[in-house]
Formats: C-alpha cells, sequence, structure tokens
C-alpha cells in the first residue's frame, strides 16, 4: 500500500521537535552565526528531545529503534530551524550511528550506552576531504593492514566538533572500498586542526580539519571488526540526512519569503498578489514536496532493505541540495533587497543551500 | 497506516499486464497512427473493450467500492484513483494518444463519478460495461474560454414546458469528442459532459455541467483538430444548436447559489483528473528516459550512479537530474491519489503534481531528443513523436500556468479576487 501519513508517535516526534525548531533554534540562529558560538544549552535542550536516543535499543541503553523514515521526518522538522543548531544537536549521530548500524557487537556495548546516558557529548565524524571532486567512494585517505593493526594517513575537512571529540569515526579507503575506523582522541598520530573551518555558512557549527599521520587503529576498532561494514548503506543514511535537511531549509526560506510576500505591498497590493511573485512560490512549494517524497521513499526503502534503497538516496541527495539552491534563491529574490540585509535569515539560508551538494557526511539518520 | 511506498498488488499486476498491452497492441501501431490522423483504431479499441470486460473492469472512474477486482477489497483502504494513476501511466508509456482511445468514460464519466449523484451515476456509467466499446467526453473550452472558464458562452435555458434544458453554445478541444458523439456502428451510445451557464450575470455561479447524449438532435461535431501530437486521440469541436436535455441531466443544483458550491462541486472533478493526467505525462517521459538509456548503452555509454556531480559526464549528468525529477513527479501523483481515496482535501497536491509534470515530461522529452541527436529527431524512432505528445501535458486540463495559479492561491490562501 501507499501511505502517506506519519505514525501517531512520529507526528509526536515532529511536534516536539518542530517546537523546539522555532522556539529555540529560529530565534538563536541569527546571533550563533554572527557570533560563530552555539550555546551549549540550546544543544542540550535539543539533545534531551532524544532522536539518536529514541533510535537506540533498550539493550544499549536508548528507547526505541532505529528508523530513517522517522529520522527524516525528524531531522526536516529540526533543520526548519536552523541548520546550524541541528547539525550540532545530532552530531553524536555521525559517530553513534554508524555504531548501531554496523558495528560489531563489542563496539555497540562499548560506546552506545555511553554516548546516550547523558547529556550531548562530541563524538563525532570525518568523512569529507579538502578537494573539488570528493567522492565518498573513493577516499584519499588511506588504510593499511600491517599485523594486527591498520595504519590511517590523509587528511579529512569539515568534521564537527573534532576538538574535544571523545572518539572520532575516521571513514578510510582500505583496498578501494571506503571503511571506518574508530579513532580515539589520544590516538597518536592524529592532530586535530588548531583553526577552525571557515565556511560560507555554518559559523555557529564548530569544524575542524583532521591529520592522521600513521596513525594506528586495530582491527577490533574497524567498524564492524575484522569483517567491517556495509558503507553504501551508511552512506545512504547520509544522504537521506543530507536531503531532509535541504528540504527543511528550503521550507524555512519558502514560508518566510511567502509570508513576506504576504505583507509587502507594492503598486497598492500585496506582493504576493502579483502573479511573478506567487508563480515563485508556487513553483518552490512543488518543488520542496518533490524532494520531500523523493526523500521519505528513498527512507522507507532503506527501513525495508531494498536493494534500489542507495540509488534512490542518491537521488534524493542530489535532488534536494538543487531543490535547496532553487529554493533559498528565490526566497532571497522575493525579499528583494532586505533578502541581502543579513537581519532577515533568507540570505543566510542561500547560504546554507548551497551547501548541500557537499555537506553529505555532516549528519546521519 | 504509516508512511509507505510499496505500490499494492492490483497495481503491479495491472502494471504487468499493461506492459504487455502496450508492448503488443500499442507501439507497433504507435508510428502509423501519427501518420494516418484521424484514423480510428478499431483493432486496438476492440481488443481493450474485450480485455477490460474479461478483467472485470470497464470505466476509468473508481468502482464504488474502489478496488477494481481486488477479492480482499473489503479489508483494504480504497486505491481507485491510484490504480487509475498506475493504468495511464503504463498505457501512455505505451503511447498516450492511444490510451486517449481507450474505451469508458475517461474524463466524461470522471466527471460524471465525482460531481454527479448517486443516481446519475447509476444512470450515465453502467454503459461502459456494455456489449459495445463506449467513450464519454468533457465539454468545456470555448474559443474565448480556456482556462477562464467563467467566460464559456454556451448556455442552457430550463424550458419549463416539456422539463428540458435549452443548450446553445461552440465548445472546443473535445477529446474524445468525435467517438463519445458521434454514432459508429462499432460503439455503444456515449455521451459528453457540457459545460453551461444557467445564469450569465451569476458568473462562475451560475456554471453547471450537463450530460448530453450521444446523438442528440442540434448537436454535430463540425471539425477535428490536426495537431502535434497525439494524433490519433480525436480532438473535436462540437456545435449544440437548440440542443434539448432532460431536467435531471444536470450536475449540481438547477438553482444559483450565492456561495458557488454548485461551481466549486464541478471544479473538483479537476482534483480527481488532475493527477490522472499529470500520470499520462509521466508515462510518456518514462518511455522516453528508458529508450535513451538503451541506445546509450548499445552505444556502450553507462551511466554511474552515486557519483558526485564532479566526477560525471554531461550525459550522465543529465540522465540523473531526469531520473530524480521523473521519480517524484511520479511520486506526486501517487500522493494525490491517494488523498483522493482517502477523501482528503487534494487540491494543492493534484494541481501541484500536474505543474510538476508538466514541467518534467516536456523537459525530459526534449532533453532525450537533443541527447540523441540525429537518431532523436528521426521519424525512424519514436523520440520525436514522444516529444510532440509530450507538450500537451503541460497545456491540457489546465495549462501549467493556470495550476500555478491554482498552487499559489492554495498556499496563500487567497481567492480568484485576491489573486488573478
Amino acid at each position: 500500500m501507499y501511505s502517506f501519513d506519519p505514525t501517531e508517535e512520529q507526528q509526536m516526534l515532529m511536534d516536539a521537535v518542530k517546537k523546539y525548531a522555532e522556539n529555540d533554534l529560529r530565534p538563536a540562529a541569527h546571533e550563533a552565526e554572527e557570533t560563530s558560538e552555539l550555546p551549549k544549552k540550546l544543544v542540550n535542550k535539543g539533545w534531551e528531545l532524544g532522536l539518536l536516543q529514541a533510535s537506540i535499543p533498550e539493550s544499549y541503553g536508548g528507547f526505541g529503534e532505529r528508523s530513517a523514515v522517522t529520522g527524516a521526518l525528524a531531522i526536516e522538522e529540526m533543520a526548519f530551524g536552523d541548520l546550524a543548531g541541528t547539525l550540532a544537536v545530532m552530531t553524536p549521530s555521525l559517530f553513534a550511528t554508524p555504531i548501531l548500524l554496523a558495528g560489531s557487537e563489542e563496539q555497540k556495548k562499548e560506546y552506545l550506552p555511553k554516548i546516550v546516558a547523558g547529556e550531548w557529548s562530541p563524538f563525532t565524524a570525518a568523512l569529507i576531504e579538502y578537494t573539488f571532486d570528493f567522492d565518498p567512494n573513493e577516499l584519499r585517505t588511506t588504510a593499511t593492514l600491517q599485523g594486527d593493526h591498520y595504519i590511517l594517513n590523509g587528511e579529512k575537512a569539515f568534521v564537527p566538533f573534532a576538538r574535544g571529540a571523545e572518539s572520532i569515526l575516521v571513514y578510510a579507503n582500505l583496498d578501494g572500498q571506503s571503511q571506518a575506523f574508530i579513532v580515539g582522541k589520544e590516538t597518536e598520530g592524529l592532530s586535530i586542526g588548531e583553526e577552525r573551518e571557515k565556511l560560507m555558512s555554518l559559523n555557529a557549527l564548530q569544524m575542524y580539519r583532521v591529520k592522521l599521520e600513521n596513525v594506528k587503529v586495530s582491527v577490533a576498532n574497524r567498524l564492524g571488526g575484522a569483517s567491517g561494514c556495509d558503507f553504501d548503506m551508511l552512506l545512504a543514511s547520509m544522504r537521506i540526512a543530507n536531503a531532509a535537511t535541504a528540504v527543511g531549509v528550503a521550507n524555512a526560506a519558502f514560508e518566510y519569503s511567502m509570508n513576506y510576500a504576504k505583507e509587502r505591498e507594492a503598486f497598492g497590493v500585496k506582493i504576493a498578489q502579483k502573479q511573478a511573485i506567487a508563480f515563485m512560490l508556487a513553483e518552490m512549494r512543488t518543488e520542496i514536496e518533490a524532494m520531500r517524497l523523493l526523500t521519505w521513499s528513498a527512507a522507507w526503502k532503506l527501513d525495508q532493505g531494498r536493494e534500489d534503497a542507495a540509488n534512490e538516496a542518491y537521488l534524493a541527495s542530489t535532488g534536494a541540495a538543487d531543490m535547496a539552491m532553487m529554493v533559498t534563491d528565490r526566497a532571497v529574490q522575493i525579499l528583494g533587497g532586505h533578502g541581502y540585509i543579513r537581519d532577515h535569515p533568507v540570505e543566510m539560508w542561500m547560504r546554507n543551500g548551497r551547501g548541500f551538494a557537499m555537506f553529505t557526511g555532516l549528519a546521519i539518520i | 497506516m504509516p508512511i509507505e511506498f510499496e505500490a499494492p498488488k492490483p497495481i503491479t499486476n495491472a502494471q504487468f499486464v499493461l506492459k504487455t498491452v502496450a508492448e503488443e497492441m500499442m507501439r507497433p501501431k504507435s508510428r502509423y497512427f501519427d501518420e494516418h490522423e484521424h484514423e480510428i483504431p478499431w483493432d486496438y479499441i476492440e481488443f481493450m473493450h474485450n480485455a477490460m470486460k474479461a478483467m472485470g473492469g470497464s470505466s476509468l472512474a473508481p468502482k464504488e467500492n474502489g478496488n477494481g477486482n481486488d477479492t480482499e477489497k473489503e479489508k483494504r483502504p480504497p486505491i481507485g484513483y491510484q490504480l487509475i494513476a498506475a493504468q495511464l501511466e503504463a498505457l501512455s508509456w505505451g503511447d498516450v494518444g492511444m490510451y486517449h482511445c481507450l474505451p469508458g468514460g475517461g474524463l466524461g464519466a470522471a466527471a460524471v463519478h465525482s460531481a454527479g449523484t448517486a443516481e446519475q451515476r447509476a444512470k450515465f456509467l453502467s454503459r461502459f460495461s456494455g456489449d459495445k466499446p463506449t467513450f464519454a467526453a468533457m465539454c468545456i473550452t470555448e474559443a474565448g474560454a480556456g482556462s477562464d472558464n467563467s467566460a464559456i458562452r454556451t448556455r442552457a435555458v430550463l424550458d419549463e414546458k416539456t422539463n428540458e434544458w435549452v443548450i446553445n453554445g461552440e465548445k472546443i478541444f473535445v477529446t474524445g469528442g468525435d467517438k463519445s458523439f458521434t454514432e459508429y456502428e462499432k460503439l455503444g451510445r456515449g455521451f459528453i459532459v457540457v459545460w453551461a451557464s444557467i445564469d450569465p450575470s451569476a458568473g462562475r455561479a451560475g456554471m453547471r455541467a450537463f450530460v448530453v447524449e450521444g446523438g442528440t438532435p442540434g448537436v454535430r461535431v463540425v471539425k477535428l483538430e490536426h495537431k502535434m501530437g497525439i494524433r490519433v486521440s480525436d480532438t473535436a469541436a462540437i456545435s449544440l444548436v437548440d440542443a434539448r436535455v432532460p431536467f435531471e441531466n444536470i450536475m449540481g443544483s438547477p438553482t444559483v447559489e450565492k456561495n458557488m458550491s454548485g461551481f466549486k462541486k464541478a471544479m473538483a472533478t479537476f482534483d480527481a483528473t488532475r493527477p490522472l493526467v499529470a500520470a499520462t505525462g509521466v508515462g510518456v517521459a518514462r518511455a522516453a528516459l528508458e529508450f535513451l538509456k538503451e541506445k546509450l548503452a548499445e552505444s556502450g555509454v553507462q551511466i554511474r550512479y552515486g557519483l558526485p556531480r564532479q566526477k560525471l559526464t554531461s550525459i550522465e549528468r543529465d540522465v540523473i537530474d531526469m531520473e530524480i525529477q521523473l521519480r517524484s513527479a511520479w511520486l506526486m501523483v501517487i500522493k494525490a491519489t491517494w488523498m483522493a481515496d482517502n477523501k482528503k482535501p487534494n487540491a494543492l497536491e493534484a494541481s501541484m503534481s500536474k505543474v510538476k509534470s508538466g514541467d518534467v515530461t516536456t523537459r525530459i522529452t526534449q532533453k532525450v531528443v537533443e541527447i540523441l541527436g540525429p537518431l532523436g529527431y528521426s521519424r525512424e524512432f519514436l523520440a520525436e513523436k514522444w516529444f510532440r505528445d509530450a507538450k500537451i501535458t503541460d497545456i491540457y486540463e489546465g495549462t501549467g500556468q493556470i495550476n500555478r495559479l491554482v498552487v499559489a492561491r492554495q498556499i496563500l490562501g487567497y481567492s480568484g479576487a485576491e489573486l488573478r
């Protein structure tokens, strides 16, 4: 059967996340972006909504079961509030979710209860590399087996909260396959950049370069142990998260510009009453819907273990990135000069909007 | 029901059967009927009529129970419109012009189904399961009234002596109008649904739809159009001169209310039919994209999915973008029809699905011809035909522009007066 209704539980979660997004994240977003600081209290409040905790079974200290559909629904609502805040709140998932999905029993037991037990704590992951044609399936960071250890070499970029992170899940190329390795903060050869990454947006999200020079990782600390992990499935989960956050940001920009167009007058009418504006809004709404459905479909396929889930996640992520760019650009256009002024959030969303073409790896559901 | 994208059994069954029909009965004749405009594809019509009877289906309007032939229908939520959308998509993948020649009620029956009373449905829709293939059509457009149907000048006046409506006017662009109205020996008696005003001073509030039986005196098919594409589908101009129609053939109230509920009820037809028309576009676009991929594969061109844009060739990028658009357009059709099946108000989703399909269908077919170069442009293959066929998706059942207007009014909460 086809069906498009979230379950009652999903709806409750979405409502709670929406409340947080609107009442907490959104009002703090501007200052956070300007000062490059996210209040710890704000992040903790988002953490307490329990998105990650609800995806981890009781046996590992959580209180639910992982569902990509639920994750996509919730993270879209949160990104509607603010993208940088969302990525910060969800950073521990970058580490915990791959462990949950692909970790060995020992890895799950060691890390999951610890992460979900208390306050938000910096566990993170490093996927992205600083090259124009970055391809998650052809990583330049390498892992080489030497005896009972892997040796990691390379450099990672855009790693959220790397500084201060307890452990980093580092993705590296092992014999042509992307695999993940748990690297503790004290590991020799691991160095975190002094300076934060300076990007076109996401100022509020602390991100760092991470260097790996002959970093030794035991076989037990390879994600999934000696047999490794299904990276396609993890990548699909990241792509769905990327698509869902893109939909959330686009929806924020759409709604804001629509409300503006209903207030702003020109030539004696609201500008929303002009077809030039109204048609832009209609197209924005249509494209948001299109990519939201594609994202849901990819998430559902992933939950079902469908063979085409990975490809649909790729299509959703690629399509949603284009859509977010188009929608956020138009939102700025609808506000005109006001859209270009940083007092309104649309210009920030437009800067976010371009990022979804390269943000895969900053969130996972 | 939680969010789910599993196609129900009746839909996958229909897709499987109709793919064979499309391959065996439609594709081999596509070119012939494109080049012999106004020839009626009798073999196909008769085959489809018998096939549909054998399958127990007869009309494109959903069954009262909404579940087609599903034997477990009582236990399941209705999927009538979703099933029709899947059928139309599959048939349009074969040939969208020939889909229009599918016997059954088409948009005419859809109008009766969504705007008619139970008595009217019983009276007018049963004919489609008769012995002979039977058609019905919708007559709205006039030379001076397209999307702006308040400009319709066709008039219906009640003759109180005979209790009949007397209709006068000129309709154009009636899809299937000839097969629905003209009396052919091989066809059952069809009807046309004619939109007319019962009170021109009332504007839209005075607009009503009337069922006009095939062969009614005073009504004439005056012209069959010559078109860019979907040439096998007849597009008729119909003139009505003092055409007399029984009183009970009016859909909606015979008196004019100030609140326009009669007009709105009639317009609700479009909430049901727009996603279906969107589905036909998706079928054409899928045909074109699959053909392109076949040709590329024959030439040894692989599409490397999963790569970042920076590493893709221009063709790969185009193909992947087309897949994104095609897939999401289809999901929008499914959602809009799912809402119709579940009696959720879907004016917004119906129009959005049509906007999306109109865009996607035209863009994909245009891009496919471009990428195929001389092979795309040649009439040796069907890509150029699909390009011509696809364009109508963005025009009929409301142009892309009028549907944008509907979407905009819905999201902004504006009336027609506030957003013109």
